[in-house]
């Protein structure tokens, strides 16, 4: 019954691993043997049992460790979680649809009973049993953004809309891929993406705003996104680039398996019934090469990718100094036989 | 003007007499200089209802002259953008409906105005702005949060933490810098020689 939660590290000793029915389940995010910028949203539903859409927010074995890595982060360093006054309402938003999914998908591990607007929250794994106020911040000990994301897996920004545009206005942000909420909080949609490349020009982030400022309640979507990191590190943030950058020289054609690992971010984006704000939760998933390379067809079709990938995207995504031996390294996992499409192990 | 790199990086207009009842000028060095070509364009009276506050920096005294015989309501002469900037709030604070705000000058004054602005609550796109003048820049070092102002080089050091910055074209409003990041994270042996290209 139940998850069994890992006991893991993502810094120092770096005890992360994927147990392998965690492989299996992993969203592999390529449906093709290449890979290029897309408008690739589609709406979040349930998926099949066994996979991260059996529930719409997922939870898994290494919950309790990432939270407690979360905790590390925040202790470090508390502009990693930032809200704008204006935001509190949606901080409200965000904490009853993170409790009611938790409860909904997992209820061995979460309770919440609501009497009103008194409402009991249990997190078994965490070993939380707390009676607050919806509304009343006096009755928390972090505000609700907080308090809840301290809770839940994965980055969330909190978007709010207005004059046509989503605006980063809160977040809590300790596993990222390489950006700064603390810069970013209160830029636009086009000011915040200014960095990625390729993708302004191809019109996608005019498309995506559209589609986004768009969603209607309980009707969330969502897309994956990816990248490498080296380690199993879930802090790879820009404040600590100078302290994680130097595992990038790393790499050597022995170590590949355990220390290079491929980053994938399931995004999805959810309108929030108070505040009309969206939710944007990111949630990071690691698996190891010598994971990855125990499904056949992700070897061969990852080996492709990463061998095929533009320029552009291999420097924005960090991959230039390492990517050589890691190409090489899945090199011996592709006989060249032909894939099967979409994202699924055969 | 360089060429408009990202999306993030402020874009600057020509100021140009807009309709209200107040006009609030900030402006730094070059920056009277379009006060100036403002108010050829300006109609009567136009000034009447204007404050102008200026921060000569490098150009030392020639545009102050040419400023009060506009006849502002209001003149004020700083000895630096800081010492300026608890004024401007304050002036905020107080204004009323029909105020209109235009900053010229380096981008470290537009910058720096338009963040207090923002934080008394107008909207940027509300604000004239016109660049002139020095292209120096205010870095925020994503590492230790410390602001490096006038910065010229490529990369630059933080005069906080030291760090070696790759200085980006991504731009914070709410910060009014631009992001510097370790240029040499990954292997901190190389070391980029610094070119002057923020003149």
């Amino acid at each position: 019954m139940g998850i069994n939660f890992r006991k893991e590290t993502f810094r120092d000793d770096f005890t992360f691993r994927n147990s392998p029915e965690f492989i299996r389940r992993f969203p592999f995010p390529f449906h093709e043997d290449a890979y290029m910028y897309a408008v690739n949203i589609e709406p979040h539903v349930q998926g099949p049992k066994g996979t991260v859409f059996e529930n719409l927010i997922d939870v898994d074995e290494h919950y309790v460790s990432e939270m407690q890595d979360r905790a590390k982060v925040l202790a470090e360093d508390p502009l990693r979680c930032q809200s704008l006054p204006h935001m509190t309402l949606a901080g409200w938003d965000l904490l009853e649809l993170l409790m009611t999914e938790q409860a909904k998908g997992y209820p061995e591990h979460f309770t919440l009973t609501r009497d009103g607007d008194r409402w009991r929250w249990i997190n078994r794994p965490l070993g939380i049993d707390d009676t607050f106020t919806f509304g009343d911040l006096s009755t928390l000990p972090y505000g609700p953004m907080e308090y809840i994301t301290r809770q839940s897996q994965g980055d969330f920004c909190i978007l709010d809309q207005r004059d046509g545009n989503l605006w980063m206005d809160a977040g809590m942000v300790t596993t990222q891929a390489d950006w700064s909420l603390d810069f970013d909080i209160g830029m636009n949609f086009f000011e915040w993406h200014a960095p990625v490349p390729l993708a302004h020009e191809k019109g996608i982030f005019t498309r995506a705003l559209k589609f986004l400022t768009n969603i209607q309640q309980g009707k969330p979507a969502r897309r994956l996104n990816w990248t490498m990191t080296i380690n199993p590190r879930l802090d790879t943030s820009p404040e600590n680039y100078h302290k994680w950058g130097p595992d990038r020289t790393t790499v050597t054609p022995d170590n590949v398996g355990d220390k290079v690992h491929l980053r994938v971010e399931l995004q999805s984006f959810w309108r929030l019934p108070r505040s009309n704000a969206l939710v944007f939760p990111i949630r990071c998933y690691l698996i190891k090469m010598e994971e990855l390379v125990t499904v056949p067809k992700w070897a061969r079709r990852f080996h492709r990718v990463l061998r095929d990938l533009p320029n552009e995207l291999v420097e924005y995504k960090g991959l230039t100094r390492y990517r050589p031996a890691v190409i090489e390294w899945l090199s011996k996992y592709d006989d060249g036989a032909p894939t099967s499409p979409g994202f699924t192990p055969d | 003007m360089p060429a408009k790199t990202i999306l993030s990086r402020p874009v600057y207009g020509t100021l140009s007499p807009q309709t209200g009842k107040n006009h609030l000028f900030v402006a730094d060095a070059e920056g009277a200089s379009a006060i100036l070509d403002l108010a050829k364009k300006a109609p009567d009276g136009f000034f009447a209802g204007a404050h102008i506050m200026f921060i000569p920096e490098t150009s030392r005294s020639q545009f102050q002259a040419p400023l009060r015989a506009l006849k502002p309501a209001q003149f004020y002469e700083g000895p630096s953008i800081a010492a300026a900037l608890p004024r401007l709030r304050q002036t905020l604070a107080n204004a009323h409906m029909g105020l209109r705000i235009y900053l010229a000058g380096t981008e470290g004054l537009i910058g720096q105005a338009m963040q207090v602005a923002l934080e008394a609550g107008i909207d940027h796109s509300s604000i004239q702005t016109e660049h002139r003048g020095s292209w120096a820049r205010r870095v925020q070092c994503v590492h230790c949060k410390g602001i490096t102002e006038n910065v010229t080089t490529q990369p630059a050091t933080c005069a906080h933490c030291g760090l070696l910055l790759l200085v980006r074209d991504h731009y914070s409003r709410r910060l009014a810098a631009f992001q510097g990041v370790c240029i040499n994270a990954e292997d901190p042996s190389e070391i980029p020689q610094k070119e002057e290209i923020f003149r």
